[in-house]
């Protein structure tokens, strides 16, 4: 596909003799499939960005600076849509979860190879339907990326066929989840008992559940906003007896969960790169695969918290209150193996650990704010305002993205067989660390001084402080663009990357770089644990 | 893996005849109990004859009495998630 | 390098319930919407309910129970090695499946002829519970359907496979996948039945 000759030796991208567009978007080869789904979500990603830097601009000063507010509305519902539509719910199970948890497990690929493909196909239709409803009909929605009723329900912007897209995207996101599931039941190599299941494979699988419950209540309700506006069924209008806040109850359930299939595999990302660059094995593995489980589980349990001041029952915000406060525990057995891992570890700061150390720092972060917003009475002053916006971005920017990046920066290199420079990589890690603490933490006091979300306009009062946010987006995006060209120049042109350059002990690690289509020369039998770096090998 | 290799048990046409003539008997029972039981219990009545009639489809129709315990764990999660889902929305709809 | 292709049938069987499962809930969200407005009007559920035709729901029950048991015995004429008799119940299915949409249409005729649709005139004009009622029986009984149309197509895809001699004694899997799906239109009916016929 490159211009530039991979290397010599057969691989995944030449072994087939299959070469051209067709070969790519019609493979089943889970790695090719893996590194469709990663370029269109990274495509979508800096779609998601550009739109996140436009908002900022306009925030910079009080009043109008670059757009109206009707613009403004639809800027920020499409950056959240493709932002987690499009970009960070598939894209850890589509992109790295593809490329990586087959060869984890030891199996040739994953369970349903052509279902694996129809997933892309239908994430990029949905895609491409989303970015339809942007250009006709009414124009792009302005809903914001939870489409409440009754706003959603009478809008005249074109949010019917954008629901649709994400209905089908959501289709999509369910057939990974049956895939994954079925795959880590099913093709585990002899000897990859459960326990020694990598812990990025155990992320993915606690996260492949919480897609089969969870997403079929998306569509459900994304149908009944559909047949709202179009059949006039009234079911959330109160004036025909039906009841707002039932969507917002629907729209959550599914919601709420989302946001572990965002965060549950970066942290499974974090919990791969920590010990191989620690030189230790993990600690406490057991409690760190039970965790992903039990946060899956307790996160399904949560979603009322999202609806404090919409007018539900007191006694509903007491439960959800209270549950919000189980979900701490996992997250925290979480952050506390980590640094556990690395006590007394031979660290090495290279650019995968420096994404991983600063996501147990923000995650932290995010992670304490969301207790500030878990309870009732603090939430009630916070809610709605720029602090919950900081918090998310916090938890899945900070947390999510940088692992994101951070698997980009570890595996990549896997599967091209080349490398990127160090020192640009961690400049640019640098550069996006401090940009983004500018950036959100501006956020979140300003939130704490009554900033409303949502709003293009604001009290000269806070005009300071949001430009300084935006200014932080700036050293941000300049750190993020100076990380893809030297990850990407490194990939087709740098040096090149032997088979185990980390040293990690998971099978991906133990096979030619790049791997070839069949990953395995012979099925492998597995006999040692992923974090037993002494029996793989290794000093 | 061979297809088939499984032992596979086989439900003989008249034992599948016996569970379709208790469904039909069941649907006949949710009938005459919604004509003559106009109590508060019916509604919860008729689920439980609908619960008694999706067990018979799901252990005989659909096979799991004689699937292995993997596939019933999944289906008791599946059923104890949606429950969460109706139950946990009515501390809401209950008290408000 | 080129080794057999893989084929699991337990895999399979496993993908086929677990998606079987995100269908459960895909309905179970209207049933959440049903148990919530239930308890909100159950007076205004009951006066509604009895505006159903009760003859319908029984007939197209029974049909769905019968072509239930039709593609049961579909797979166990598969096993049994029996081809002419698979074709046959997989044809008495589909046709069930014909005759469920049929009846479905005629119901929905005779109740749209009384006025009685979502946004309708008579329903904005009764009490909010009734419209409520029937949204959730239009937007129900109408995904169910569009459900019923998918199955029988994709029991005519299996039916044409067991004709070309694709489904077989040694795999069937495409076959027994199929009449799972089935099954789960008639469990998901066999609950709609009761709460929106029997309601009174």
């Amino acid at each position: 596909m490159s211009m530039v000759e991979r290397p010599a030796t057969s691989s995944f991208w030449n072994d087939t003799g299959k070469t051209g567009i067709a070969a790519w978007i019609f493979s089943t080869d889970h790695k090719r499939i893996g590194l469709l789904y990663f370029y269109s979500v990274l495509g979508f990603f800096l779609v998601g960005v550009l739109l996140g830097l436009l908002l900022r601009i306009e925030l910079m000063a009080p009043g109008r600076t670059i757009m109206g507010p009707q613009t403004y509305n639809a800027l920020f519902t499409v950056h959240g849509v493709v932002m987690i539509f499009l970009f960070i719910i598939p894209g850890f199970p589509g992109a790295f979860g593809n490329l990586l948890m087959p060869i984890q497990i030891g199996a040739r690929d994953v369970a349903f190879p052509r279902l694996n493909l129809l997933s892309w196909w239908l994430y990029m239709i949905g895609a491409a339907t989303i970015l339809t409803a942007l250009f006709t009909g009414g124009g792009p929605p302005d809903t914001g990326w939870t489409f409440y009723v009754p706003f959603s329900a009478r809008t005249g912007t074109n949010v019917s066929l954008a629901v649709l897209g994400v209905f089908i995207v959501g289709f999509s996101s369910i057939l990974t989840g049956v895939n994954f599931v079925t795959t880590i039941h099913r093709l585990r190599a002899e000897g990859m008992t459960w326990g020694r299941l990598p812990l990025f494979v155990w992320s993915l699988y606690a996260t492949a559940w919480v897609q089969i419950l969870a997403t079929p209540i998306l569509g459900i309700t994304l149908v009944l906003i559909i047949a709202e506006r179009l059949l006039g069924t009234g079911l959330f209008d109160p004036g025909r007896g039906g009841d707002p806040l039932m969507y917002q109850h629907l729209f959550w359930i599914y919601s709420h969960p989302a946001v572990y299939i965002m965060i549950l595999p970066a942290m499974g990302v974090v919990t791969e790169i920590i010990p191989v660059f620690s030189r230790k094995p993990i600690f406490g593995y057991k409690m760190i695969a039970f965790s992903s489980l039990a946060i899956a589980a307790a996160g399904s349990l949560v979603w009322g918290h999202h609806m404090y001041t919409s007018g539900m029952s007191d006694n509903a915000v007491l439960v959800f209150s209270f549950l919000t406060f189980i979900v701490a525990i996992p997250s925290a057995i979480k952050v506390f193996n980590w640094v556990s891992t690395l006590y007394k570890g031979s660290i090495s700061l290279e650019a995968p650990m420096l994404f991983a150390l600063s996501f147990i720092l923000l995650f932290s972060i995010g992670g304490l704010a969301g207790l500030i917003l878990g309870a009732a009475a603090t939430d009630i002053h916070v809610h709605d305002t720029h602090f919950v916006v900081g918090h998310f971005h916090y938890v899945i920017f900070g947390g999510s993205g940088f692992a994101f990046l951070g698997a980009m920066h570890y595996w990549l290199p896997k599967f091209y067989g080349r490398r990127y420079a160090e020192k640009p990589a961690v400049v640019g890690w640098a550069m996006m660390f401090v940009g983004f603490n500018i950036l959100y933490f501006s956020m979140m006091v300003l939130g704490m001084k009554g900033m409303p979300r949502r709003y293009y306009d604001y009290l000269p009062e806070f005009a300071p402080l949001n430009l300084a946010s935006t200014i932080g987006s700036w050293i941000l995006a300049a750190g993020l663009v100076l990380l893809l060209v030297n990850l990407f120049r490194g990939l087709f042109r740098g040096e090149p990357f032997g088979n185990n350059p980390w040293g990690g002990a998971t099978l991906e690690w133990a096979i030619p770089t790049p791997p070839s289509t069949e990953n395995f020369e012979q099925d492998p039998v597995v006999t040692h644990g992923p974090y037993d770096f002494k029996r793989a090998g290794m000093p | 893996m061979a297809p088939g290799k499984q032992a596979h048990y086989i439900m003989g046409y008249g034992q599948l005849t016996t569970v379709w003539l208790g469904l039909l008997a069941l649907t006949a029972l949710t009938v005459w109990v919604s004509r003559h039981d106009l109590g508060i219990g019916h509604v919860w009545g008729s689920l439980a004859i609908a619960a008694v009639k999706g067990g018979l489809v799901i252990a005989f129709f659909m096979h799991m009495r004689y699937e292995g315990r993997l596939l019933r764990w999944l289906l008791f999660l599946t059923l104890v998630t949606l429950a969460i889902y109706i139950g946990f929305t009515f501390f809401d709809v209950l008290y408000r | 390098m080129s080794r057999p292709p893989h084929r699991d049938y337990a895999g399979a069987k496993l993908g086929m319930w677990l998606f079987l499962f995100t269908e459960l809930i895909l309905f179970g969200g209207l049933f959440l919407l049903y148990a919530v407005y239930l308890a909100r009007y159950p007076h205004e559920f009951a006066a509604a309910g009895r505006e159903m035709h009760l003859a319908f729901g029984v007939a197209n029950t029974v049909i769905l129970i019968t072509s239930s048991l039709l593609a049961a015995m579909a797979v166990t004429a598969v096993q049994r090695d029996d081809r002419r008799t698979t074709l046959a119940l997989l044809g008495g299915t589909i046709l069930c499946a014909a005759i469920f949409l049929v009846d479905k249409y005629l119901e929905w005729g005779a109740e749209i002829g009384r006025g009685i649709y979502p946004d309708s005139p008579r329903l904005a004009a009764g009490p909010p519970g009734e419209s409520v009622f029937f949204s959730l029986y239009y937007l129900t009984t109408g995904l169910h359907g569009l459900h019923v149309l998918i199955g029988g197509a994709l029991l005519a895809v299996v039916a044409a496979r067991v004709k070309r001699g694709a489904i077989h004694p040694g795999d069937y899997v495409w076959l027994e996948n199929g009449a799972l799906y089935w099954h789960l239109v008639d469990l998901i009916w066999i609950f709609i039945f009761p709460l929106y016929y029997l309601v009174l």
